[in-house]
This record gives structure tokens, C-alpha cells and sequence, in this order.
């Protein structure tokens, strides 16, 4: 089975890469000299949020890909993206504010990156909440699917708003991009992190769609036991 | 297309006129929310002059979802929405002409609730054409994404419950843009000409992107 081999070669990558990860960032990765050892839930807090960004473009790509196939496999792999992304985007937000509280002084500001975040995780909070109030297979698909789509269109106009207000507002503490002159040892760090957090995405990525056949598998087979119930009682 | 949109927006106009459902709900829901905002917070302060375009289209979004969750409530109770989806007519014309009286509606209800806005905020229209723009470009923000959600909400077990839920988060451009224009409009902000190409911008490529996909929301299971 070729989904088995790549799982295991996902899952040893993951192992691999996450092990040199921690490593790195623990023993490798010079100790920033202003802000301290917190720094350091920089290289967990960076790769969750690309992760779950690429998560909720993969909602957009198989959302697409199911209104024009109606293949419920693309149903099942923008379901499983969403909720990686979610649950990326909801450690995103809870590693950010325990970084921002020792540097910045408070947990949260309504900076534009910080808002687009949070309101990138409503917005999939409310696709996975549609989805549970849907009966009908099919429809719940093509729904979710719609909300995927607009979801992700939002995205830009949501960004450059919150940003034109910010720039128009005073900014609270900010200073300088955490980008700026990154350290060769600290972006060698980042870079090893970000691979460890997208085997674990894809992993994760996986498990949850391994998950999703199995209990369609199961839904389809029951409506059939049912189906040949019904038909027995008939005649 | 063009007649299928305005066939159903004359249907919608016709049912409100005899009902005055979604308006008379939307309008004493605004007034509802801003008389809270008074109790919540001290409203009759210099400082708090200055944000009255926000606390007028939060009311005002909160408000405009009841209206918009009435669209295709409306639609399901009597298996309407079944005869609309088997009738053989473009299903971009039906988002249209729903999402055209859902704007009239915002509208109609913002230009009512205007005159209680400026004497309970006690604030003063400086400039009456951005006004009209203002109200006019946001109410077709919110009706454009709020018709398709609305339509996506109706088909489920929590009906108007998860409208708002879909809805707001999305909203947050066109809500940050109304005010901003509106704010401009009451003489308390400047540089507005950002706000208004975000704001048709956004209606824009919302009414495309709904136009697109409505066909597969109004598909009847």
C-alpha cells in the first residue's frame, strides 16, 4: 500500500527533523540577548503559523476541487486540513501572547498580524461548525465547501484592511520586524523547525484523513446493511 | 439573468411591503443595541462622540444579520426554496435579486435609524454625500456576503444561529471600512479615499464570487 509507505516515510521525517529541531533550538540556537530565553517559542511559534496557513489554502485548493469533481475524497482532505489548520492556528495564538507578555509587556495588542490570525481562526471555526449541523453527506460537501472558498477569498481584504487601520492608529510597542538581521545559528534553528512542523502538519494531516475513510467506509456500509434491512422487511 | 434578479427582487419587495418584517425587526434591533451601548458606556463624552460611526454599525451588523437570516427563512417554510431551486433560471439571477433587496433593506433601515443615531450620539453630518455612499457601498457589503451565508445557514439544523457565527468574521473588512467612511462622513476621520476602494472592492469580488457559487448552495438535496 502506497499510503502506508509514505506515512512512514512522513512519519520517520517527522522524527527525524523534529528530534534536530529540539535539539537546535535548545542547544545550538544562541540565547537572544535582549529578550532572553523566551525567545526561543520563536522557532514552535513561526512554522505553526505557515503551517496553518498552508493548511487553510489546502481547504481553498480541495474545496475547488470538489465543486468541480464532486469526488468526496477532496470533501474529506479540506476537512482534515481544516482541522490541522485550526488546531495550528489555535497553538499559534497561544504561543504568540506567552512570548509577547515578557517582551512586549502585555499578552495582546491589536496589531494587524495578530488580528489576521484571529480572525483567519473564527473563520474556520465556523466552516467546522457547519459542518456538524449538516445531515446530508453531500450537501454538508458542497456547503462547507462554499465557506471554504469565500473563507479563503476573505483572506487578502482582511489583511490589507486591518493593516491601512493600524498604520492609521498609533502603534502600541512594536519595534523592528523579528526578521531583521536574524543570526546565521538562529535562521539555520528556524529553518530545521519549520521542516519538523510541516512533516508533523502532514502527519497530522494524514492520521485525521486516515480517520475520515474509515468512517465514511463505515457510513456507506451501515446505509447498505439498512438499505438490505428495509428490503428484507418488505418482502 | 438580469430578469430572473429583478422577478425575485420585486417578490422580496412585495412580501416586505405586506409584512414589514425584516425592516421593523432590523430597526428596533439597532435601537435596541444602541440604547444598551448607552448603559454599557458613558456615550455623552467628547471622546466617545468620535466613535459613534462604530457603535453605529456594530449595532447595525448585528441587526442587518436578522434581517439576512429572515432572506431564506422566508424561503424554507413553505418549500419556496425548493420551487426556487427546480425553477429553470440562471441561480446567479436569484442571489442577485435577493441580495439586492437584502441591500435595499440595510439601507432603507440605516437612512430610518439615522435621525435616532444623530440624537441620541448627538453628533453631526458633515459631509451628507459620503454619507449616502458610505451607508449605500456597506449595506451592499454585508448583504453580499450575508444573502450566500444566509442561504448556506438555512440549510442547516441550527437555521439562523450560525449565520452570524459565518458571517461576522468575514464581515470584518467591510465592517472596518463602513465605519471608517461613515466616521469620515461625521466630520471625525480623514482620508477616506483607501476606505471606499477597499469597500467597492470587496463588493465586487463578493458578488462575483457568490454570483459563481450559489448554484451549488441552492441545489435542493
Amino acid at each position: 500500500m502506497s499510503r502506508c509507505k509514505f506515512a512512514i516515510f512522513i512519519d520517520s521525517m517527522l522524527f527525524i527533523t523534529m528530534a534536530a529541531a529540539m535539539a537546535m533550538i535548545f542547544l545550538y540556537a544562541p540565547i537572544e540577548s535582549e529578550m532572553g530565553i523566551v525567545q526561543k517559542i520563536f522557532y514552535v511559534h513561526v512554522p505553526l503559523a505557515w503551517n496553518a496557513f498552508l493548511g487553510f489554502a489546502m481547504v481553498f485548493y480541495y474545496s475547488f476541487r470538489y465543486l468541480s469533481t464532486r469526488n468526496p475524497r477532496y470533501d474529506r482532505r479540506a476537512l482534515s486540513a481544516a482541522e490541522v489548520g485550526v488546531l495550528f492556528t489555535t497553538l499559534v495564538l497561544i504561543t504568540g501572547p506567552i512570548w509577547a507578555k515578557p517582551v512586549w509587556g502585555i499578552w495582546w495588542t491589536w496589531d494587524a498580524r495578530l488580528t489576521l490570525t484571529l480572525v483567519l481562526w473564527l473563520i474556520y471555526i465556523g466552516y467546522l461548525m457547519l459542518r456538524r449541523y449538516i445531515e446530508s453527506p453531500e450537501r454538508r460537501a458542497v456547503l462547507a465547501a462554499v465557506v471554504g472558498i469565500t473563507g479563503f477569498i476573505d483572506v487578502p481584504l482582511v489583511y490589507f484592511a486591518i493593516r491601512w487601520w493600524r498604520t492609521q492608529h498609533p502603534q502600541p510597542v512594536i519595534a523592528g520586524g523579528e526578521g531583521s538581521g536574524l543570526d546565521p545559528a538562529m535562521a539555520a534553528t528556524l529553518w530545521v523547525s519549520v521542516a519538523a512542523f510541516t512533516f508533523l502538519f502532514l502527519a497530522l494531516f494524514g492520521r485525521r484523513l486516515d480517520v475520515e475513510v474509515e468512517r465514511s467506509r463505515r457510513e456507506t456500509e451501515r446505509d447498505a446493511a439498512e438499505a438490505a434491512h428495509a428490503q428484507g422487511v418488505r418482502t | 439573468m438580469l430578469q430572473t434578479a429583478r422577478a425575485v427582487l420585486e417578490k422580496d419587495f412585495r412580501i416586505e411591503l405586506r409584512t414589514r418584517d425584516a425592516i421593523s425587526a432590523a430597526l428596533v434591533f439597532s435601537i435596541l443595541v444602541l440604547v444598551v451601548f448607552n448603559f454599557a458606556l458613558d456615550v455623552n463624552t467628547p471622546e466617545m462622540r468620535r466613535l459613534a460611526a462604530g457603535f453605529f454599525w456594530v449595532a447595525f451588523a448585528f441587526a442587518g444579520t436578522l434581517a439576512l437570516d429572515r432572506s431564506f427563512a422566508l424561503e424554507k417554510e413553505s418549500g419556496a426554496g425548493r420551487a426556487l431551486a427546480l425553477a429553470p433560471v440562471d441561480a446567479g439571477g436569484i442571489y442577485l435579486g435577493k441580495c439586492a433587496a437584502n441591500a435595499a433593506f440595510l439601507f432603507i433601515t440605516q437612512l430610518v435609524a439615522l435621525p435616532l443615531f444623530v440624537i441620541f450620539f448627538d453628533v453631526s453630518i458633515q459631509r451628507a454625500g459620503a454619507l449616502a455612499a458610505s451607508f449605500a457601498l456597506g449595506s451592499i457589503a454585508f448583504a453580499a456576503v450575508g444573502t450566500l451565508f444566509s442561504a448556506v445557514a438555512a440549510n442547516t439544523r441550527m437555521r439562523g444561529l450560525l449565520l452570524p457565527i459565518l458571517f461576522l468574521p468575514l464581515s470584518v473588512p467591510a465592517l472596518i471600512a463602513s465605519v471608517e467612511t461613515t466616521s469620515f462622513a461625521l466630520g471625525n476621520a480623514e482620508g477616506p479615499s483607501f476606505w471606499f476602494t477597499l469597500l467597492v472592492v470587496y463588493d465586487v469580488v463578493f458578488l462575483t464570487a457568490s454570483v459563481l457559487v450559489f448554484e451549488y448552495v441552492l441545489e435542493e438535496s
